[in-house]
């Protein structure tokens, strides 16, 4: 097991590489180059000269790539040019934010529809299931920002449900531990922080969903159908094992295999939907911080957004890989 | 869908009357899937929407009418009436001629993104499947990079490069996000054709290399690949939406298009839900219609869906 991690924690390494030399390239094209991107309005000659001589522009390429290299190893992605703080530590202070949401919507994904996909699966070709089915295809269909803005409009602007925007209400006094603002409250036991902020996750949460649920709940639905129609559930139920037996043992754990893949790829569309969630819930997460970058073209914190983003990504993965020897036993990891 | 004996006998029957080629018969399955036909009919009404708007619209898309923009205040957008189907747009434009024109440009955004992600997405696959050794290791590393990359933020990266957002930076970054997965599904189907029997026949007798690859391999190969192209059509709009709704997209205000209809209609949901509405439908019926066919697609051309 530890050797497995350990050897695919070293494959990451060559991505990781190429990666960072794309976002390298990726720099160095900017419009006018890396200085006048970095000076925006404030540039001119002598500044882009000078700052082309501090950033090391005037080096050869490759010293330049090696620079960049020790330089992101150790953390250092410059400072943003909107707030001119270090970049890590605004990724570090909005991180919470993002885990808190996301969260949120994978649980409401994987809670729902893992049941639904297995129900629909049951009554194949019954209304219920080609309802969700139908479902599940308008889902994927639908723009994420809409449905934030049509969730909003709809069940906090017109019913006052839900809080508009926002993670807490600003008359709420919370005492801020670990940046979870849900989590915060139970640990401090203020439940009206707690409560306040667990009713202003909700839309957000909902919006984000969508299009994870609907490919869980396609993948299961498929993946059950699969394993339904297998020889060992015939035998199974044959032998005359309690339904409830079943279902369990044999046809969910067998049907989850596929489904967690989908799960740990969700990850990756989660951090998407995030940056267009949060835009419409002001949400002051990283994808607050990444629609800031992209309207001011803050390209030092553009640039460390895109490295953490992939690294999470590759990571995430690499959790997903090993989850299977968990639900499969018979996937040996080598 | 329950079958009945009698067809079932009749599509034993049918496979039978041997010597269909694997195109035909995925023809012959797509006609009877009721999904296919939705979808196509949905994907068809589109293009013919497209290829008329400027007979069908009114008016034009930039066009503005002091009828409605002397009813426009901060509050109030004038709603349908004489002339103007779908009412007026937040700058006084008609609204119904603007909703039909974007049919042209929102297909032409998302097909040529599509399209030029593909012919890229082909090249590489091709010259990795075919080539095999470093060139492929190399070409797949690189590929494997792009899909470490959730596909909106490679997106974002690659539009947040130009100076100022057009329709052209919004093409190029969606077809970007296509061209690791054409060319990755492209070159697994070409490995698996060249240990093929037909591949291996053509190559012993004397077929040159870009032949056999060109007219043996590829043709064979290429099947998942425009399936996917199909589902990728979908979400090429979807995102190229969303770059719209993120400032990324075409800033002339004059152009019509769902994506950034729906981007700059947020402003005004509680004033005139419609602006919205229109353009959300729209995105969603076409995005639900290329899913459709997509996947009966590849359902059809399932070697294990024959029967």
């Amino acid at each position: 097991m530890l050797r497995f991690v350990l050897r695919r924690l070293v494959q990451v390494i060559p991505t990781l590489l190429l990666l960072s030399l794309l976002v390298f390239a990726w720099l160095r094209s900017l419009p006018g180059g890396p200085a006048s991107a970095f000076l925006g309005d404030r540039a001119t000659p002598q500044r882009i000269a000078e700052l082309n001589r501090i950033l090391g522009l005037d080096q050869p390429v490759l010293v330049q790539y090696w620079r960049f290299l020790v330089r992101v190893a150790s953390g250092d992605f410059g400072t943003s040019t909107i707030t001119g703080e270090p970049v890590l530590a605004e990724i570090g202070r909005a991180l919470p934010a993002t885990i808190e949401l996301s969260l949120a919507a994978l649980v409401i994904a994987v809670v729902l529809g893992i049941p639904l996909g297995y129900v629909a699966a049951q009554y194949r070709g019954r209304p219920l299931d080609v309802t969700t089915v139908i479902g599940t295809l308008i889902g994927v269909a639908v723009p994420v920002f809409f449905l934030g803005y049509l969730l909003k409009s709809v069940f906090a602007v017109q019913l006052g449900w839900f809080p508009p925007s926002g993670r807490q209400a600003v008359d709420v006094d919370a005492t801020n531990v670990t940046g979870f603002a849900v989590l915060d409250g139970f640990l401090t036991q203020e439940w009206d922080a707690s409560l306040d902020a667990l009713s202003h996750l909700v839309l957000p949460a909902v919006a984000l969903a969508t299009i994870p649920l609907a490919v869980i709940v396609r993948i299961t639905r498929a993946s059950v159908l699969d394993v339904l129609g297998s020889d060992f559930v015939r035998t199974a139920n044959s032998k005359g094992l309690s339904p409830s037996t079943v279902r369990g043992r044999h046809v969910l754990r067998n049907a989850l295999l596929p489904v967690s893949t989908t799960i740990g790829l969700q990850v990756g569309l989660l951090l998407a939907g995030a940056v267009l969630t949060e835009k419409v819930f002001v949400w002051g997460g990283i994808g607050t911080l990444l629609a800031g970058a992209i309207e001011q073209r803050d390209y030092p914190r553009l640039q460390a957004l895109l490295l953490l983003g992939a690294l999470v990504y590759v990571l995430v993965n690499l959790l997903v890989d090993l989850s299977y020897a968990i639900i499969d036993p018979r996937v040996r990891l080598s | 869908m329950t079958v009945t004996w009698a067809q079932r006998r009749k599509a034993r029957l049918d496979d039978l009357s041997a010597g269909r080629s694997l195109t035909s018969e995925a023809f012959r399955r797509l006609r009877r899937e009721p999904a296919a036909i939705a979808g196509a009919v949905i994907v068809g009404l589109f293009v013919v929407v497209a290829a008329l708007a400027p007979l069908i619209a009114p008016h034009g898309a930039a066009e503005t009418f002091p009828q409605l923009q002397e009813n426009l205040r901060p509050g109030a957008i004038p709603g349908p009436q004489d002339g103007f189907p779908l009412g007026s747009d937040q700058l006084g434009r008609d609204f119904f001629s603007r909703v039909i024109l974007a049919a042209q440009q929102t297909l032409l955004v998302g097909v040529l993104a599509t399209l030029i992600g593909l012919v890229v997405g082909i090249v590489i696959g091709t010259v990795a499947g075919a080539f095999g050794g470093w060139v492929d290791t190399l070409l797949m590393r690189i590929t494997d990079v792009l899909l470490a990359i959730p596909s909106l933020l490679l997106a974002i990266s690659v539009a947040a490069l130009a100076a100022s957002p057009s329709q052209t930076t919004v093409i190029i970054a969606v077809a970007i996000v296509g061209v690791p997965i054409f060319a990755r599904l492209l070159r697994g189907s070409m490995l698996a054709q060249r240990e093929s029997d037909h591949v291996v026949a053509a190559t012993s007798l004397g077929v040159k290399r870009s032949a056999v690859v060109l007219r043996h391999m590829l043709p064979n190969a290429i099947g998942p690949v425009i399936v996917q192209a199909t589902l990728t059509l979908a979400t090429s709009i979807l995102d190229a939406a969303a770059l719209s709704f993120l400032g990324l997209g075409d800033a002339d205000p004059a152009r019509a298009e769902w994506g950034l209809m729906l981007a700059q209609a947020q402003t005004y949901l509680d004033v005139r839900p419609a602006l919205a509405f229109y353009p959300a439908a729209a995105i969603i019926v076409v995005a639900l219609g290329f899913t459709l066919l997509g996947e009966s697609l590849r359902e059809a051309i399932d070697p294990k869906g024959r029967r």
